[in-house]
C-alpha cells in the first residue's frame, strides 16, 4: 500500500482514501463549504474538489474545459492498458466516442427492458433472505446487498451467475483499494481475462445479451473494434455493481439504525418512492472525476492542464443552499433535483436499473424483515474514495 | 397548465415519467418528451409540478396554453 501521511488541512492537502473522509466525510465538507467550497490536494498529481450543489453542475455541465478521458478519483499510477486504448467508453469519453457509444448501451437500460428484470430481482431477493432469515441475523451488506447487482448485471451482460463472487471481488479491487496498485491490476485483468474469453464464445454463438449484440453491431459500416467492446462490456460490470450495493447498504444501514423511518415504510407503501431518492440524495454512492484540458481559472481557483477534479456528487447532494434540511432523510421530501447519477451528459446509463435494484430489495427485506437493528455500531465498516457504501452491517432481528 | 420539455437539457433521469407516467413519454434512450402537446389534464397540474420540481437538468417548464 502506498504511504499515507495524515492530512493537515483538508482545504489544502485533502486525500479522499484517507480514513477519517471514507468514515465521515460529511463534517469535511460542510466546513469546507463554509470556508473554501473548492478544496485543493498536490498528493497523487494535483485536485481539485467540489463541495456545493451549484459547482459541481456548473462543472459536470462544462464538457469544454473538464474531460472525462480520466474518471477515476485517483490517478492510475499504471500505463494504459494495450487492449483498452479508450478506457471504458462511454464514461472516459468525451464527445464523439462518448455520444455514438451512449446511444448503443442506454437501450440495455431502458424502462422497458429494466422491467424486465424485476421479477428476477425480486425472487433473487428473496432467495437471499430465505439463506439467512431463520438465523435471526444477518450481514446486510455481505449477505445481501453485495449479493444482489451482480447477478443483475450478470444477466444483462449474459454471463453466468455463478461467476459473481469473482466478479465482485474483481470489482472491489478495481474501485475500492485505489492506492494499491497490484490490487487495481489484479481486478483489472481478472476482468479484463473474462470478458475477452467471452467476446470470442459470443461471436462465434450470439445470444441475446449486450456482449453478443455489440460483438455483432456496426458503426458507421464497420465492425467495432474489440477494444471498445471490451471496454463498455467492462464498463456495464465495473459500474453496475459496487454502486448499486452501496446504495442499498446504506439505505439498510440508515433503516437499521431509524426504526421510526422503517416504520414510516413499512406501514405506508407510496413513502417508498420519494425515499428511494431521499437514500439516494443522503447516501449518494459515487465521485466521479474529470481531468483539466488546459490552464484555466475557475471559480477563482487556478487549475493547471492534468489536473483532476473530483465530481463530488455526494457532497453536492448535502448541499444547504440547495437542500433544506439537507444532513437529514426526509422520506417523503418531494422536491429532490438530486445528483446522485451524475448530471449532464455522463449521467448513469444504468440509473433506472439501479433505482429498480434499491426499491427491490427494500421492499422484499421489509416485507420478511420489517423491525431490525445493527447487532454492534462498531462493526459497521465502510469503503470509500470512488464509491463509498458499507461492507459489513451485521445486524439482528430477534 | 401547459407544459415543454427541452430535448436539448433532457438527459434521461426519467423523474419526470416516474412521477407522471401519464404527462410524459420516454424513448428507448431515455429521451423525455411531453404527451400530445403538454396540456396538463385538469386535476394533474400537482404532478406536473412535481415532476418539474424534480428535474436535476431544469429541463421541464411550464409554458403558456
Amino acid at each position: 500500500m502506498a504511504q499515507r501521511l495524515p492530512v493537515a488541512d483538508w482545504s489544502t492537502d485533502f486525500d479522499v482514501m484517507d480514513p477519517a473522509y471514507i468514515e465521515d466525510p460529511f463534517s469535511i465538507w460542510d466546513d469546507l463549504r463554509k470556508t473554501c467550497p473548492i478544496a485543493h490536494t498536490k498528493r497523487r498529481g494535483g485536485a481539485w474538489l467540489l463541495t456545493t450543489y451549484a459547482d459541481v453542475t456548473e462543472a459536470a455541465h462544462d464538457i469544454e474545459r473538464f474531460s472525462s478521458l480520466e474518471v477515476g478519483v485517483i490517478a492510475s499510477e499504471e500505463e494504459p492498458d494495450d487492449l483498452l486504448p479508450y478506457g471504458l467508453p462511454p464514461i472516459s469519453a468525451d464527445p464523439p466516442l462518448h455520444s455514438w457509444t451512449r446511444r448503443l448501451l442506454l437501450p440495455w437500460f431502458s424502462h422497458t427492458k429494466v422491467d424486465g428484470y424485476e421479477a428476477m430481482t425480486r425472487d433473487l431477493c428473496r432467495r437471499l433472505i430465505d439463506g439467512f432469515i431463520g438465523t435471526g441475523q444477518a450481514d446486510a451488506a455481505a449477505d445481501f446487498a453485495q449479493q444482489i447487482p451482480v447477478r443483475v448485471i450478470a444477466k444483462v451482460l449474459g454471463v453466468p451467475e455463478d461467476l459473481s463472487d469473482a466478479f465482485t471481488g474483481w470489482v472491489r479491487d478495481v474501485l475500492e483499494f485505489a492506492d494499491e496498485p497490484e490490487r487495481v491490476k489484479r481486478g483489472g485483468d481478472g476482468i479484463l481475462g473474462f470478458l475477452v474469453e467471452h467476446l470470442q464464445l459470443r461471436k462465434d454463438d450470439p445470444r441475446d445479451d449486450l456482449i453478443s449484440q455489440l460483438a455483432h453491431t456496426r458503426h458507421e459500416g464497420e465492425p467495432l473494434d474489440d477494444s471498445l467492446v471490451l471496454g463498455m462490456a467492462g464498463l456495464v460490470l465495473i459500474a453496475g455493481i459496487d454502486t448499486t450495493w452501496s446504495a442499498i447498504g446504506s439505505a439498510l444501514w440508515h433503516l437499521a439504525r431509524n426504526p421510526r423511518d422503517t416504520a414510516r415504510l413499512v406501514a405506508e407503501p407510496p413513502l417508498m418512492a420519494p425515499a428511494v431518492e431521499e437514500f439516494l440524495r443522503v447516501y449518494s454512492p459515487v465521485t466521479m472525476a474529470r481531468v483539466v484540458r488546459a490552464d484555466v481559472e475557475f471559480k477563482g481557483c487556478p487549475m493547471a492542464a492534468g489536473d483532476k477534479v473530483l465530481m463530488n456528487f455526494p457532497a453536492a447532494n448535502r448541499d444547504p443552499a440547495a437542500f433544506e434540511r439537507s444532513d437529514e432523510v426526509v422520506l417523503e421530501r418531494a422536491h429532490n433535483r438530486h445528483i446522485a447519477f451524475g448530471t449532464g451528459i455522463h449521467r448513469c446509463a444504468g440509473s433506472n436499473l439501479a433505482r429498480m435494484e434499491l426499491r427491490v430489495a427494500l421492499e422484499e427485506w421489509l416485507a420478511r424483515i420489517p423491525t431490525f437493528r445493527l447487532a454492534d455500531d462498531a462493526l459497521v465498516t465502510w469503503a470509500g474514495g470512488q464509491v463509498r457504501g458499507p461492507r459489513s452491517i451485521p445486524v439482528v432481528f430477534p | 397548465m401547459k407544459i415543454a420539455v427541452d430535448p436539448e437539457k433532457c438527459q434521461g433521469h426519467a423523474r419526470c415519467y416516474a412521477l407522471a407516467p401519464d404527462l410524459f413519454d420516454i424513448d428507448d434512450y431515455g429521451q423525455s418528451s411531453v404527451v400530445g402537446e403538454g396540456s396538463v389534464p385538469p386535476g394533474r397540474e400537482e404532478d406536473a409540478r412535481l415532476a418539474i420540481a424534480n428535474c436535476p437538468e431544469l429541463a421541464i417548464s411550464e409554458v403558456e396554453a
